[in-house]
């Protein structure tokens, strides 16, 4: 990092070898390697790595996933062309080094005696003396004071006509290249080893074949197992539902993943997640058990893993990393929505499974997919940075998916919400991951059930129901044909209705009433669909044995009211039932990550090297002092020079005081360097190297 | 005639370090050790063995940089002053913020970031008053106002690390957990910097490139927090609740502060050029500094820049090791932190080997700030892993 390459020496033969050690060490080369690694690690930050394929595929379409695939940018920084370019890069800095460290050495330990005058003369920072009457030993005597004085080391040579004096100080500055730039090669070489290379051997020499079909880990043939020590170093997860214990972890690798058996097992006694206020998570804490016979016997380790407090165990080490359900058990109510039976089937599933029900237009497959004991979300009606929490209790999180195989999410909350201080159970639903959901809020009974809504819904589909009760429903006039023709109307109204909300009963008026008439016509419609929903409404209260001789009071009333929003955005809630949760027994799954071996120790040790290196190189300087004295006539003459390979600035002050002090002992110099303006126009170039360097 | 040699000479002799301290780095010393030991003793229950550590290799750290640059010491006592007369004021009452005089007006960590704000705009444009004013004492001026904002800042920045502990004994933790908070931390870092430049060049003449850089931290900070309602005091992730926090971080803002200061050079070096051959009398190619001591200091403070960041990303692969089970998992912010330490490798290679100087160093030093400025923040707004300590 600190000189340039040296040119080679005329002498040298440049075979093949000579050419491709001066290509490989040459700084171009090294400072191109640096930007086009810069330039395609960007690759892997844009593009998010090692998600699904099929997520790629949607993505990208057939074509450009393929294209994508043979680059390897779904998993860039293991792509071979990628860690050619790393390992290019390592070789480059070993040639450089290898190549400079034994001119670094030299210019460490020698002082350089065999130096020209012209060169010194060259140099920016020099002063030259013409001493009448000194001889030249008693100038020696001076500078060597001056040097010791300054705390150089020096060597003296005698040429015959001149003597002289080479000091230096700082030499060590020359370790800070040699420091950083092994550390690059030491990280550059671990890191290497760390990384999934050894698992890429293995698949490249054929043995072990990467499995992409979900299995369960004791289905996975062998041919994609390995057994604990087949690899060096490995990084692997798991995920551990409570009270399981695994000895096993997945490598994952591509779009498959491959078992890395342990020589011990993991059981997870139990996994806490602690809440802040705030709804963030404030610890995630798994209790486990490590079994291991051999080395434990019969009496199993017990110990904490959290964030940031890895268990190792025999040289794995074991972290938090991920948490989840482990299937959890769940108590499921279904209550159909569509048809005017009110039979709720209990059934009890498990966070991950599949239930087949009976759907409108066939079988459909409730995909169970999460389940939540707390849901700390933002207060409903708070504004922007109230920062107020709710718990919102738990809730079940399933998908819906029908033969074509499309899917809609829900989310259904356990117990009703108060909003607005009314009670409502809410189910959310969307059409795919990445919208938002929208609510169903249904209003929750006297007794906190659904019942009352879920009868009234009822009745309003039962039509041989609805047309006994409607027939005896009193009208004004008594007039048998009328009230026949608007109990016709009045079903007619609730069918629309309930098939198609408030929006139907619009479109129907649309259809039938001329223009001029159609906003009169739309408010009579929607004032006899109101009355008839009442009827039935009282219909159902009545049932349910409410004493309505006082007439209906404000909560039943408000009931109502909330009761017809949800009935009107039934028919695009899409699910023909309600589920309904009614208990849970909660099981926590832990996402473990466990590693082993590998090179840590190596780059780490670099990591050690790189950080002194780095002081070393910029905050030190070798500084090199000349001083040419010869005898002349009458007395004899100095030339003092020198140079500093950083921190020229400083240097600059540190030759102009020498220069000082040795014009108050010795006299004006006769010449010396122009004066500057800045202390730091001395600064354009190294003299140094440009001094025949390594001689 | 010896020893009259040796006489001489002391005084081209650098005598070693610690024979150039007086009494009053002495004093420096005693304080610091003391103020350190003081919060050992009162607050030793809360830290870990690898915090006392910190704790105590930070104090070491103040004293150097005390002994190294003389300011620094006022500097440090005026935020512990201000600082301690804030917990005091406060005693255990976090709600006494909203209507205590003192807290809520000027040293309650919000109060004390808008005077912060303010002060760092104002003096921007004092700087550039007085370069365009030629005026001395306008620009003494401006570097009084940067002190009292780094100050302030700082003053801030310890206040709400004891107001997150007034908020809640399990929210409590060291403001740099956040965009938010390491914002305040970038521009007093980048102010301290300055200043240091400042004070070892004796010109002033750069203030108002530095503190431009800064006054666009406050302005993003400004909306951060009004826009964003960002500012509240928020706790501790798990993978956040870690000593090694206290140091990976600020190491890496000095890296940060270093570049942002080496592009805001840069600009000035390229105005500089540029007015040398266009009007080569006019303000600019007079009032600046010379080419090369700003092409100087611009390598300065890349290289220490370098050697920070280059610590705290060996800090934080450390740390990743300890929190996500790898120290290097090419995480969007790790790769990224990786392609601004190899842009300065570049850059400097090409200095310190290939001789390079001027413009072209110039501009690369400024598209390296916008490299290390997407590393920084565009990692966080457009994309996500495991690093994603702020959104916008």
């Amino acid at each position: 990092m600190s000189d340039p390459i040296i040119a080679p020496r005329p002498t040298q033969r440049r075979t093949l070898g000579w050419v491709l050690l001066e290509f490989l060490g040459s700084m171009n080369l090294a400072i191109t390697l640096l930007v086009v690694v810069a330039v395609a690690s960007i690759i892997g930050t844009v593009l998010q790595q090692n998600q699904p394929y099929s997520d790629y595929v949607l993505k990208f379409g057939p074509f450009w996933f393929e294209a994508f695939d043979r680059l390897g940018l779904y998993d860039v920084y293991g792509a071979g062309w990628f860690v050619a370019i790393l390992g290019f890069l390592i070789l480059s800095t070993g040639v450089c080094l290898y190549r400079q460290v034994p001119s670094m050495m030299r210019e460490m330990m020698r002082f350089r005696t065999q130096v020209r005058l012209e060169s010194l003369r060259g140099f920016h920072q020099r002063a030259e003396w013409r001493l009448p009457g000194w001889v030249s030993a008693d100038v020696l005597a001076e500078i060597t004071s001056a040097f010791r004085a300054g705390g150089y080391r020096w060597r003296i040579q005698n040429h015959g006509d001149h003597q002289v004096a080479a000091a230096m100080k700082g030499r060590y500055q020359r370790l800070g290249y040699l420091l950083t730039h092994a550390a690059v090669v030491v990280i550059g070489i671990g890191g290497l080893l760390d990384g999934n290379l050894w698992l890429k051997l293995k698949e490249w020499r054929g043995a072990i074949t990467v499995e992409t079909r979900e299995l369960a880990a004791r289905d996975v043939p062998a041919a994609s197992r390995l057994a604990p020590g087949a690899i060096p170093a490995f990084r692997g997860n798991i995920m551990l539902p409570e009270g399981r214990a695994a000895n096993f972890v997945f490598l994952r690798l591509r779009d498959g993943y491959v078992v890395q058996e342990l020589p011990f097992a993991i059981e997870l006694k139990d996994f806490q997640v602690e809440y802040h206020a705030t709804g963030q998570p404030k610890s995630f804490v798994s209790q486990v058990r490590i079994h291991d016979e051999e080395h434990l016997g019969d009496q199993p380790l017990d110990a904490t893993i959290r964030v940031n407090h890895p268990l190792t165990y025999r040289g794995y080490s074991i972290y938090q990393s991920d948490f989840g359900d482990g299937g959890s058990k769940l108590e499921l109510r279904v209550w159909p929505l569509a048809v005017s039976r009110l039979e709720p089937v209990d059934v009890n599933g498990e966070v991950g499974g599949v239930l087949k029900v009976a759907g409108l237009t066939g079988p459909l497959d409730l995909e169970l997919t999460e389940f939540r004991v707390f849901n700390l979300q933002p207060e409903p009606d708070a504004q922007p940075g109230d920062r107020k929490f709710r718990n919102f209790g738990p809730s079940v999180g399933f998908k819906l998916r029908d033969a074509t195989g499309e899917a809609r999410e829900y989310v259904n909350y356990m117990a009703p919400i108060q909003l607005e201080d009314r009670w409502f159970f809410v189910s959310g639903v969307r059409a795919g991951p990445g919208e938002n959901f929208t609510y169903l809020h249904i209003p929750a009974d006297a007794k906190n059930g659904l019942d009352r809504f879920l009868r009234f819904n009822a009745k309003l589909r039962d039509e041989a129901g609805l047309r006994a009760l409607l027939a005896h429903a009193p009208t004004l006039d008594g007039n048998p044909d009328i009230q026949h023709d608007l109990s016709l109307v009045r079903l007619n109204l609730v069918g629309l209705f309930v098939q198609g909300g408030f929006a139907a009963v619009m479109e129907r008026a649309k259809a039938v009433v001329p223009a001029d008439r159609l906003q009169e016509a739309t408010r009579l419609y929607l004032e006899i669909l109101r009355d008839t929903l009442a009827e039935v409404f009282l219909e159902v209260l009545r049932a349910e044995g409410v004493n309505l001789e006082q007439g209906v009071g404000a909560r039943e009333e408000a009931f109502f009211n909330d009761a017809l929003s949800a009935l009107a955005v039934l028919p695009g809630y899409g699910s023909p039932f309600y589920l309904q949760l009614t208990g849970f027994q909660q099981v926590e799954a832990s996402g473990l990550q466990v590693t082993h071996g590998g090179a840590t120790s190596m780059v780490y040790t670099g990591f050690m090297l790189l950080s002194v290196g780095v002081f070393i190189l910029f905050y030190t300087s070798h500084r090199r002092l000349w001083a040419w004295i010869a005898d002349e006539e009458n007395g004899s003459r100095l030339i003092l020079a020198g140079t500093g390979n950083r921190r020229q600035a400083e240097f600059a002050r540190e030759f102009a005081a020498l220069e000082a002090a040795l014009t108050r002992r010795l006299g004006a110099p006769e010449s010396r360097r122009e004066e500057t303006v800045m202390e730091c126009t001395t600064l354009t170039s190294n003299p140094s190297s440009a001094d025949g360097k390594g001689e | 005639m010896t020893v009259m040699r040796e006489a001489m000479f002391d005084q081209w002799e650098q005598p070693s370090w610690w024979r150039r301290l007086t009494v009053w780095d002495g004093l420096w010393t005693l304080l610091a050790v003391a103020g350190s030991g003081c919060a050992w003793w009162f607050y030793q229950f809360q830290m870990d063995s690898y915090e006392v550590a910190i704790l105590f290799g930070s104090a070491l750290a103040l004293v150097a940089w005390g002994w190294y640059w003389k300011p620094a010491r006022l500097f440090v006592l005026a935020v512990a002053l201000l600082a301690l007369l804030a917990l005091w004021r406060y005693g255990a009452d976090y709600e006494l913020r909203k209507s205590a005089f003192l807290l809520k007006y000027f040293l309650e960590s919000q109060a004390a970031f808008m005077w912060m704000s303010a002060l760092y705009v104002l003096a921007t444009l004092v700087y550039f008053a007085a370069l365009f004013g030629r005026s001395t004492f306008v620009g003494k001026t401006a570097t009084v106002l940067t002190w009292s904002a780094t100050v302030l800042g700082m003053t801030g920045l310890l206040v709400r690390w004891r107001e997150s502990y007034l908020l809640g004994a399990d929210i409590g933790h060291i403001p740099v957990s956040n965009l938010y908070e390491v914002f305040i931390l970038f521009a007093l870092i980048t102010a301290l910097l300055y200043l240091f430049y400042e004070d070892r060049h004796r010109t002033r003449a750069l203030g108002g490139f530095a503190l431009l850089a800064i006054s666009g931290a406050v302005a993003f900070l400004l909306w951060y927090t009004f826009d964003r309602e960002a500012h509240h005091i928020q706790p501790l992730i798990p993978a956040l609740q870690s000593y090694w926090m206290k140091i990976h971080v600020p190491a890496n803002f000095i890296g940060y502060g270093a570049f942002a200061l080496a592009a805001m050079v840069g600009v000035a070096y390229l105005l500089r050029q540029r007015a040398e051959t266009h009007r080569p009398d006019g303000l600019l190619a007079t009032m600046l500094p010379p080419s090369e001591l700003l092409d100087d200091m611009m390598y300065k403070t890349i290289a220490l820049g370098f050697a920070a960041f280059t610590i705290a990303t060996i800090l934080g692969a450390l740390w990743a090791a300890e929190a996500w089970g790898g120290y290097w998992s090419w995480d969007p912010k790790e790769t990224w932190a990786l392609i601004v330490w190899l842009n300065y490798a570049a850059w400097l290679h090409l200095r310190l080997t290939k001789g390079w100087r001027g413009a072209p160093m110039a501009w690369w030093a400024i598209v390296g700030l916008l490299v290390t400025l997407f590393a920084f923040l565009g990692v966080n707004m457009f994309l996500s892993g495991l690093h994603s300590y702020g959104t916008l």
